[in-house]
């Protein structure tokens, strides 16, 4: 059975990674994801479903233990904000670089260094750039909502071993700190050892039998031709997501003549923003990509025939916009709008960039002897 | 006794050992990893567990630990096989599950991972080989390099003023209440290998106790880092090693010697 509940981002993901039968967790406090560990601790889940949670010493241990779990074939993730999760990303690196199955969430923070506790959307370029080295992406998730704090979870273990890659849930301190009402999904079993071994025994490390060679998990290639080969696979993994398993959503933007691109907490209120917009006879659109690699890059591109010019709204000082002006490959202007760490757009400012950085074209006196036409 | 009769399985004394693959070994002539590889895997094949173990390989001379020992084996990150470690054994607790570890791996960039996961008393082994030297990368500082000797980042010998001593992890980790079996041993003589053997068929034993982590170090040598032949190497680690690392047992059964 479902059930409607009010909750906070952190804990709706802490509990649906509860219900969707996951096996461990591991983490390490840091706000504003902590509700997160402490929720999954609260909920004594070695009695409830007898998933594993640990508290480990450092976040690198935490992504490390992730990476040891992964490697037989459990379900396994963790989750941080952002001064943590630069900590995990040698530990990403080696997950993607090994090819296994595993779920990092990040509750994004404002920065760079210890910066702010509060929201921002300041790890896009770390998100789906790589972030630690080597030739490797990521699949990144953006909720929106705590619904999708909630949904996604399943969807990124689904996406992880369909590819045997990581997954990053990428939220922020809005989402994972406000309540909304969410609906969960049923307790689902989980696997039990056997079934571990039958799904992932070609090449867990769960115990060599008489039956099969040894497996082996590692990301060394002393030869660099198999180096390659191995960057080749993963490149395979890339383009095959990008075919199938790419997320978006289209809001008014069939007769849209601008167009708005946002993600996450910057999309809800970008939501609003068109909604004004619109109301004032303004044809904006907008586009929200929910997975940022795969990005909606043919999306973007057809829809740069169409509009006149497109804002990328974001809360960071113009990371995502890079990857817009890429896609649309310079057919119409692309501009930035964002504040950062904590300071929160408002749908007004929203519309005000748009009329003078879009509509105006960047021509602020032009705007100054008009009438506005959005505001 | 004819030729043939010597070669008879029942008069065979000594074989290669049965959980080592055909890899030819990647450690230098006179190196004791191969030894301390062979002792593992005699164990866990005698123990007959080879079907519920999972190895950690570290990053260091022994990173290819897994071309040699025939078992499922995962390699982890410089430093952090205790925490890989510590995840399978969560997850898999009825699993025997060890780490080999050098002491670049263990004692400097891991030294968050081994406290805290014998701080935990996690049901692991760890293999520890000592050998005061960072071999793979081509004999730098480690930091159990004892004082005035030279490698390559401390070319005119280790001066603990500036550089600090060479820390005894195994001394340390007997210190906290989730250590079980703490234990020092070498591998240059055949009573020596005798008694480490011993010690590492102790250590798996433990896991079915889940008591707590069995820690194992194995002080060895390092011809090449060290610049030396084997026979000096393994004169030198008595001389010089043994009296700063003393061999034997420091904690057993939870209780410190």
């Amino acid at each position: 059975m479902s059930e409607l509940k009010l909750m906070k981002g952190n804990e709706a993901l802490a509990e649906a990674a509860i219900r969707a039968g996951v096996d461990a967790y591991f983490g390490y406090p840091i706000t504003p994801q902590t509700e997160l560990i402490e929720y999954l601790m609260s909920q004594k889940t070695e009695e409830r479903t007898g998933m594993v949670c640990l508290q480990a010493e450092s976040e690198i241990a935490a992504i490390n233990m992730v990476y040891g779990a992964a490697s037989t074939g459990k379900k396994v993730f963790t989750s941080s904000s952002s001064p943590g999760v630069s900590l995990k990303q040698e530990g990403i690196s080696y997950i993607a670089g090994a090819e296994l199955p595993a779920v990092i969430v990040n509750v994004v923070r404002g920065g760079p260094g210890l910066g702010t506790i509060q929201p921002s959307q300041a790890d896009y370029f770390q998100s789906v750039k790589g972030g630690g080295h080597g030739d490797y992406k990521l699949y990144v998730l953006a909720p929106s909502s705590v619904q999708e704090m909630s949904d996604f979870v399943e969807d990124a273990f689904d996406i992880a071993f369909k590819y045997n890659a990581p997954v990053l849930i990428l939220s922020d301190g809005l989402i994972g700190q406000m309540m909304e009402k969410v609906e969960l999904k049923p307790q689902q079993k989980r696997r039990t050892d056997a079934e571990v071994i039958a799904q992932c025994g070609s090449w867990a490390t769960t115990g060599k039998t008489k039956d099969r060679e040894r497996n082996i998990i590692t990301s060394l290639d002393l030869q660099s031709e198999k180096m390659e080969a191995r960057v080749h696979r993963l490149l395979k993994k890339y383009e095959q997501m990008e075919k199938e398993d790419l997320r978006f959503e289209k809001i008014n933007c069939d007769d849209a003549e601008y167009l708005i691109v946002a993600y996450g907490s910057s999309a809800r209120i970008a939501q609003k923003a068109v909604e004004i917009a619109r109301s004032k006879g303004v044809k904006v659109g907008l586009l929200r990509p929910i997975t940022l690699f795969p990005f909606p890059k043919k999306q973007l591109f057809d829809l740069a025939d169409q509009v006149k010019g497109i804002l990328s709204v974001e809360l960071n000082a113009g990371q995502m916009v890079e990857d817009v002006k890429l896609s649309t490959e310079f057919k119409v202007p692309v501009e930035h709008f964002g504040r950062t760490g904590g300071i929160i757009h408002t749908p007004e400012e929203i519309l005000e960039a748009l009329e003078q950085k879009i509509i105006n074209n960047g021509s602020i006196r032009h705007h100054k002897t008009r009438e506005s036409s959005i505001l | 006794m004819e030729v043939l009769d010597i070669i008879k399985p029942e008069n065979q004394v000594f074989c290669k050992t049965k959980l080592m693959t055909n890899a030819a070994l990647s450690y230098c002539p006179g190196c004791g990893h191969g030894t301390a590889h062979n002792l593992t895997m005699e164990v866990i094949d005698e123990m007959g567990i080879a079907e519920d173990t999972i190895g950690v390989a570290p990053v260091g001379c022994s990173v290819l630990a897994y071309d040699f020992m025939n078992i499922d084996m995962t390699q982890a990150a410089h430093g952090r096989a205790p925490a890989v470690a510590t995840a399978i054994a969560r997850t898999w607790p009825e699993k025997y599950v060890f780490t080999y570890q050098g002491d670049g791996d263990l004692a400097a960039i891991g030294t968050a991972e081994t406290i805290h996961a014998c701080n935990r008393g996690e049901n692991i082994v760890i293999i520890f080989v000592n050998n005061g030297i960072y071999g793979m990368t081509g004999g730098q500082m480690a930091p159990t390099t004892l004082p005035g000797m030279k490698s390559t980042t401390s070319p005119f010998g280790r001066d603990v003023k500036t550089m600090g001593s060479p820390i005894k992890m195994t001394e340390l980790v007997a210190q906290l209440p989730g250590t079980y079996y703490v234990t020092r041993q070498s591998v240059h003589t055949h009573k020596n290998v005798r008694k480490a053997k011993k010690a590492i068929k102790k250590a798996f034993e433990n896991i079915k106790l889940k008591k707590g982590i069995s820690f194992v170090e194995i002080v060895s040598n390092c011809n090449s880092g060290w610049k030396m032949t084997p026979n000096d190497a393994n004169k030198w680690m008595e001389d010089n090693m043994f009296p700063y690392y003393p061999l034997g047992d420091i904690k057993v059964n939870g209780k410190l010697k």
